[in-house]
């Protein structure tokens, strides 16, 4: 058989078939290798858990310690402050928290007013001057069925309203957290209306478990929990435990909860925790508790009902949820 | 012509890398708080991304006039259905601990589990004749009109992610977006072919279409 070589290539100047596939398959390894670290990359920058915060290093945590006389022991310190949801700084749980790092929490005063005897703006260290701060280790429960156990450090909320001396009509307590756009960059948003607030009847306000939190694990409050202030009220949904407060108003009028506005369906102004009444959506008959593999089961108030269901008595817990 | 069979290959292991990557982090506790909400939720989400660009394959390569991008498309529906599957298996294990009867109850009471269950029962059918030898089997035609389902899976899953998001629906309502926009071309490329297509540069694709 004849071959024509027109363009008068000579034999020695092909390229040797092995050269011609190597250099084929390298090319194919780089794009391969291109490519996947490119997707690897964009899904490192989409989906994965920010960095935890490393705040205080474990030897600053005092040892032992805390624990609910149960055995249920605290959540670690590294998950109660990168878990959060603040939608103030981030809707995403595990966003707040590099997002609130820089957030200023002096100065920092609290308006208290309304049906008040002393209606009266605190400074925030005066305002921590009225009771000392107490170790209060409570269940947290969340309306998105996870749970933690937090060792607050906090007051009763009983201590400031017994200074401004609630008057006899005053049937309610009304609470806001702070609105500042520019400290707060979420709220440029509006994903949920601003400020946030939330609400309690009197008699809740003034129990012995509620208290105004100003730390946790012996330390300040750090801003994605709530700083400087905010407060806990351990047998509702954590959503009424309000964050950043700036200003308490005693009313007669039942007030606006944020939730219970934007969604009253699904969040009652009650909220307290019923493993009995779902959400509209999803069932709260158990959580996840942060840190352990299994689910638990959801208890009634939260595991408070000795300490608060009479404050409950008689009221029809599925309409007033 | 590009290189198909290296084009898939490409293809096939960038699907995997989100799925690798999930798994590297669970093994190194890595993935946060709450792990098990991350991989349900990470699981949930990749589903419908794949979903999502199988659905974009056809409108890309005809607007693109690239007949050849129709091979890699079983691949990523196929890494939809896969997602899919661990994303109920994660629902089934972390959020129900495998108890049967608690799962049907849910499905029957909330309607985003249900939405869930209905898109994913729905990718069964398309997963099982996705091999070369069922298109065959079942013939282009019907075939084509069988897998007209993965629109309604993706509309499933996507009202499903609407109804269980809190407040911040830009997520499911982008997917939404996109699935309207898929769906309109589709529409569009039924009446109006002319508008909607650009014919390939290199005169025949390889093989005859199905899509």
């Amino acid at each position: 058989m004849l071959i024509k070589n027109s363009d008068g290539i000579k034999s020695s100047d092909i390229t040797d078939e092995n050269l011609y596939w190597n250099r084929r398959n390298f090319l194919r390894a780089a794009a391969l290798a291109a490519t996947t670290t490119a997707t690897g990359l964009l899904y490192r920058k989409l989906n994965t858990p920010a960095k935890q915060q490393a705040t205080l290093t474990p030897t600053a945590l005092p040892t032992g310690g805390y624990a609910l006389p149960t055995g249920e022991a605290a959540t670690a310190f590294d998950d109660i402050t990168n878990y959060n949801n603040f939608y103030e700084f981030s809707t995403s749980k595990e966003g707040v928290a590099s997002r609130a790092q820089n957030f200023v929490t002096r100065p920092w005063t609290v308006e208290v007013g309304g049906l008040v005897q002393n209606p009266k703006t605190f400074d925030l260290d005066d305002l921590l001057k009225l009771a000392p701060p107490e170790d209060r280790v409570y269940r947290f429960r969340c309306v998105e069925a996870w749970s933690m156990i937090i060792p607050w450090l906090g007051f009763p909320l009983k201590s400031l309203l017994d200074a401004v001396q609630p008057l006899g009509n005053a049937k309610f307590v009304a609470f806001n957290t702070l609105f500042d756009p520019y400290r707060m960059p979420n709220q440029r948003g509006d994903v949920l209306p601003w400020p946030y607030v939330e609400g309690l009847r009197l008699d809740e306000a003034l129990h012995p478990l509620t208290i105004l939190a100003t730390g946790l694990y012996g330390k300040p409050l750090l801003p994605q929990n709530g700083a400087p202030l905010r407060l806990v009220v351990p047998w509702k949904y954590g959503f009424k435990s309000i964050k950043s407060i700036v200003k308490i108003t005693l009313t007669d009028t039942q007030p606006k909860a944020t939730w219970n506005y934007v969604a009253p369906d699904e969040y009652g102004f009650y909220s307290n925790v019923n493993p009995q009444v779902d959400h509209p959506r999803w069932s709260q008959a158990t959580e996840q508790r942060i840190g352990e593999w299994g689910r638990r089961d959801t208890l009634m108030f939260n595991g408070y009902a000795d300490q608060v269901a009479s404050l409950y008595a008689g009221m029809d817990l599925k309409a007033n949820f | 012509m590009p290189d198909i069979k290296f084009a898939k290959l490409v293809v096939f292991v960038n699907c995997a890398v989100p799925g690798a990557l999930l798994a590297w982090d669970a093994y190194h506790h890595r993935l946060g708080a709450n792990p098990q909400e991350f991989v349900l939720h990470t699981t949930g989400m990749l589903t419908l991304i794949f979903l999502t660009l199988s659905l974009t394959v056809t409108p890309v390569r005809k607007l693109l006039g690239l007949p050849w991008l129709v091979q890699v498309r079983r691949t990523l529906g196929l890494y939809g259905f896969f997602y899919g599957c661990f994303h109920l298996l994660a629902y089934t294990w972390f959020d129900k601990a495998f108890d049967v009867a608690g799962i049907v109850a849910d499905t029957l009471k909330r309607p985003y589990i249900f939405l869930g269950m209905f898109g994913f029962l729905l990718l069964i059918p398309l997963a099982v004749t996705s091999t070369n030898a069922m298109i065959k089997r079942l013939g282009g035609q019907r075939w084509n009109r069988l897998h007209k389902l993965a629109y309604l899976a993706a509309l499933a899953g996507v009202i499903h992610y609407y109804l269980l998001v809190k407040a911040d629906i830009r997520l499911p309502v982008g997917f939404g977006i996109a699935l309207v926009l898929l769906l309109g071309y589709r529409i569009a490329n039924k009446y109006f072919p002319a508008w909607t297509q650009k014919k390939p540069a290199r005169a025949a694709a390889p093989k005859p279409e199905v899509g």
